[in-house]
């Protein structure tokens, strides 16, 4: 292969492998938003917050991100339905401007606390058991991406599997198709929307762990994954979880290559343009339906 | 010339037919009654004709020109106004503030519109709740504000999505009066309702709908009687009964 | 709301206190405290434009803000153009960029609009952080007049002159706002932020008075950030593109209570001395802190007070109002009774 192509089909494949973790932390948006129609604001600083967890959880106790991953992901469980219960559930029936507000003043709060506890340092997980990097065919994949990617796409798989094979599952979706009548038939809507933030925050709190391997972390490093985290769920269709897993790679390839073929500081511009074409030419989503 | 024509309209939803194939047209000054049981399409034909939705096939007109399509305030410009099933009062406004925004369509100015709002208050019997917040109003009074609202635009069709619904028997008493009037003022109106009793003294005409087509569209006194009508009800009875069980 | 008879004088007091205002308190802190404070009464009036009014929440309003503080300064120094025209140029610039992010985003529901805005706000960070044209990170340093003439733009030997610049602003855009409570837009707009379809239903042009909300909006922030540039006499993407201007515009507007006209100005009297009290006691260390309360504020208001604190005022009033005839009625029942 010419060196050009090589750098290509790298840049594809780093492209693909982030996407996978695109997907799972827009899949946790999706639902939350899915269930009951609010948008988590906060996205990106309860990743930051997992990223954090994750990385005092090493550098105090030096606990491996693979090993620390289940406890983050129960941690950012228990502080999604504590968000629910304390701040989302007051604002159901609140004006949208409210609504919108809500999650946007938990935005600054953690990440402007982040600053002041954790100060606006870099910080990097050293040596983990992931790192490293192997060669296929002269395209060199870093393991922490790749064991991310996979970690990513086993936790969309299950969460999916959980949505349409269990009792649970399918009454949380029944109550996102309709509040009313899922309430009629004897669902707990209000357990359900707990549950939606519960497992929203620790699809979260799995990318951050994974993520936390081989990103740098910083207070303002949710601001940087959220805005993906939107386009992939507006492309994918607000409320889809399979439109949110196949967005969130369309949109890590195309960062990639956008990055590649044109400028990378400018990556952001283009997945803005992506959010605009959407909203123009296809509201509804790839999945979505109107 | 009719008022209002429709010709084949059809609605899908994906795989759903909610309305196939309804030709019906709507004269001046007639008061037309839109029935059929749950889930016959009467809302989504209200949406095609109104611009909510747009028709997947046929034609509407309105005063011979075509309106198929259009959006929603430029239907209500050209004079068809609509309540709707749901009531969707402007809550944190004021009762006249809520008139006045309909009244705005044909005054411009500020003084013109109260004025037109305080007449149509007065007509409607809302006027001592002028200065209220529609939020704390009754349900009844909530749908007499829709009303209100919808006639400060001055339409010359009126599109009343089951203004009666959930009214006790006084206050569908008052309702019927309204509608009676309204007709009296050359204002034409298409009524949807669920309950049959409500239509049959007051239209002139009824037109019903089962599974989105159209099935009878004939006088209420040959409607009571129509073999089919009475199957579609019939039928949707028999529905409610074995899902009860 | 109806005005009670001690509203116009106390209105035409407030008048007179702030016309008065630099001469009755001379102190370069207090002053400086005070256009500041009424600078972000007009930011605040005018995100309600969009925010209170049409009920469409804007998280990028810096990038009216930046747009304005960039075209007169950059017109000024590339050119010699006065910043008084650069003013207006801003404020078409930063109306034909609104319409750009509104038009096909207001066409949905409301997050998409919110969102965008968040995505806008960074775009924009990002491409004047990068164009040398313009100064990229550093900025542009504004020449300094000498002379203290209105028509530049520019004062030195005191700050009265800005002083009186941003108040007559204020007084523009709360006349503005007056008039539009009063006016056909001002009622559309309500009705669409109450209920969409329904405005629809009436013959109101959903998107495009969004559009018109939005332009107002974002003219008045242009002009108020060319003030901004003036008054400093520097600017850079961090501090005229900073998401800190677009939180802080909202703020201002949700504290007070939007859709009203009091609402911001009282938002901002309350909101700007605390920031600036903490500035400068806790000095740059607590730069985070401000920031935690004010996600801690706006968590709160929205919670349990989406109305603000005019809906606070609102409610204390009606309570009055309620206890006062009770006393009446049970003064003529006791009367009744002798």
């Amino acid at each position: 292969m010419s060196p050009e192509v090589t750098l290509l089909v790298q840049s594809l494949v780093s492209g693909l492998l982030i996407g996978f973790v695109f997907s799972l932390l827009s899949v946790g948006l999706t639902l939350i938003f899915g269930v009951m129609d609010i948008v988590n604001f906060a996205h990106g600083e309860h990743l930051m917050l997992a990223m954090y967890l994750t990385f005092w959880m090493w550098y105090l106790w030096g606990i491996d991100p693979l090993l620390s991953l289940p406890v983050v992901a129960i941690a950012l469980f228990i502080l999604g339905v504590f968000t629910y219960k304390v701040l989302i559930k007051h604002v159901l029936d609140a004006p949208m401007l409210a609504q919108i507000f809500v999650t946007f003043g938990l935005m600054i709060f953690l990440r402007s606390l982040a600053q002041v506890l954790w100060s606006e340092d870099y910080r990097r997980i050293g040596d983990t058991w992931v790192s490293g990097r192997i060669e296929i065919f002269g395209i060199f994949i870093g393991l922490p991406q790749l064991v991310a990617a996979i970690g990513a796409v086993i936790t969309t798989g299950v969460l999916y599997i959980f949505l349409k094979k269990t009792r649970t599952g399918w009454a949380l979706e029944a109550t996102a198709e309709n509040k009313e009548v899922a309430g009629l038939m004897g669902i707990d809507t209000e357990r359900m929307f707990a549950l939606a933030w519960g497992l929203g925050l620790a699809s979260v709190g799995v990318a951050g762990a994974l993520l936390a391997t081989f990103n740098p972390i910083s207070p303002e490093v949710g601001a940087v994954f959220v805005l993906v985290t939107f386009v992939a769920v507006a492309l994918g269709g607000f409320g889809s979880v399979p439109g949110a897993f196949v967005a969130g790679i369309i949109i890590g390839v195309v960062q990639v290559l956008g990055g590649f073929l044109w400028e990378p500081r400018f990556k952001t511009v283009l997945v803005y343009a992506i959010y605009l074409g959407v909203v123009f030419i296809r509201p509804q989503g790839l999945f979505g339906q109107r | 010339m009719a008022l209002l024509e429709l010709k084949g309209v059809t609605k899908q939803f994906g795989g759903l037919m909610a309305n196939y194939d309804v030709t019906l047209s709507v004269e001046e000054g007639e008061i037309v009654g839109l029935i059929g049981p749950n889930g016959a399409g009467k809302t989504t034909l209200f949406n095609c004709i109104t611009g909510y939705y747009k028709p997947t096939s046929g034609v509407v007109r309105f005063q011979g020109r075509e309106i198929t399509g259009w959006s929603p305030d430029r239907v209500c410009k050209t004079g068809i106004a609509r309540t709707f099933q749901i009531v969707r009062v402007l809550k944190e406004m004021t009762v006249l503030e809520n008139v006045m925004v309909g009244a705005f369509l044909r005054h411009p100015q500020a003084k013109d519109a109260r004025r037109k709002a305080l007449e149509i208050l007065e007509f409607t019997g809302l006027a001592p709740r002028q200065d209220q917040l529609a939020r704390n109003l009754t349900i009844a009074n909530k749908k007499r504000l829709e009303l209100a609202r919808a006639l400060a635009t001055e339409p010359r069709l009126l599109f009343l999505d089951e203004a009666m619904a959930g009214l006790n028997p006084s206050e569908t008493n008052d309702a019927v009066t309204m509608v009676r009037k309204l007709s009296e003022q050359q204002i034409t109106i298409v009524l949807v309702e669920h309950v049959m009793k409500v239509i049959m003294p007051l239209a002139h005409r009824v037109v019903v709908l089962d599974s989105g087509q159209l099935i009878a569209d004939d006088t209420p006194e040959r409607i009571a009687t129509n073999e089919r009508v009475i199957e579609a009800y019939l039928g949707e009875k028999y529905r409610a009964a074995s899902r009860s069980h | 709301m109806r005005t009670s008879r001690w509203q116009i004088p106390a209105l035409l007091a407030l008048i007179l206190f702030l016309i008065a205002f630099p001469y009755l308190f001379t102190q370069p802190f207090l002053q400086r405290t005070m256009i500041l404070i009424i600078m972000w009464s007009v930011l605040g009036l005018a995100w309600n434009f969009l925010g209170g009014y049409a009920g469409q929440v804007s998280f990028g309003h810096a990038i009216f803000f930046g747009l304005g503080a960039y075209t007169s300064t950059y017109l000024f120094t590339e050119y010699g153009i006065s910043p008084w025209l650069g003013m207006i140029a801003g404020a078409v610039v930063a109306v034909i960029v609104s319409a750009i992010i509104g038009w096909p985003s207001f066409r949905l529901a409301g997050h998409y609009f919110a969102i965008a805005t968040i995505a806008a706000g960074e775009i924009f960070a990002i491409i004047f952080r990068n164009w040398k044209t313009v100064g990229g990170a550093v900025g542009i340093y504004i020449p300094i007049v000498r002379g203290d003439k209105l028509i530049d733009f520019q004062f030195h030997d005191s700050k009265i002159g800005y002083y009186y610049i941003i108040l007559a602003m204020l007084g523009l855009a709360a006349l503005t706002t007056y008039a539009l409570e009063r006016n056909r837009i001002g009622y559309y707009l309500k009705a669409i932020r109450e209920d969409p379809d329904a405005a629809r239903s009436l013959g109101i042009n959903v998107t495009l008075y969004k559009m018109y909300a939005m332009a107002l909006s974002a003219a008045f922030t242009a002009i108020v950030g060319t003030f901004y540039a003036q008054f400093v006499l520097y600017i850079s993407p961090n501090t005229v593109f900073a998401l800190n201007i677009s939180i802080q515009m909202a703020l201002v507007a949700i504290l007070g209570g939007t859709g009203t006209l009091a609402g911001p100005i009282i938002g901002a009297a309350v909101l700007i001395p605390m920031a600036e009290y903490t500035r400068v006691y806790l000095g740059g260390r607590a730069g985070g802190l401000h920031l935690v309360v004010y996600g801690l504020l706006i968590m709160i208001i929205s919670v349990y007070q989406p109305g603000g604190l005019m809906a606070i005022y609102k409610q204390w009033r009606q309570k009055e109002t309620a206890r006062k005839m009770q006393q009446v009625t049970d003064a003529a029942a006791a009367g009744k009774e002798g």
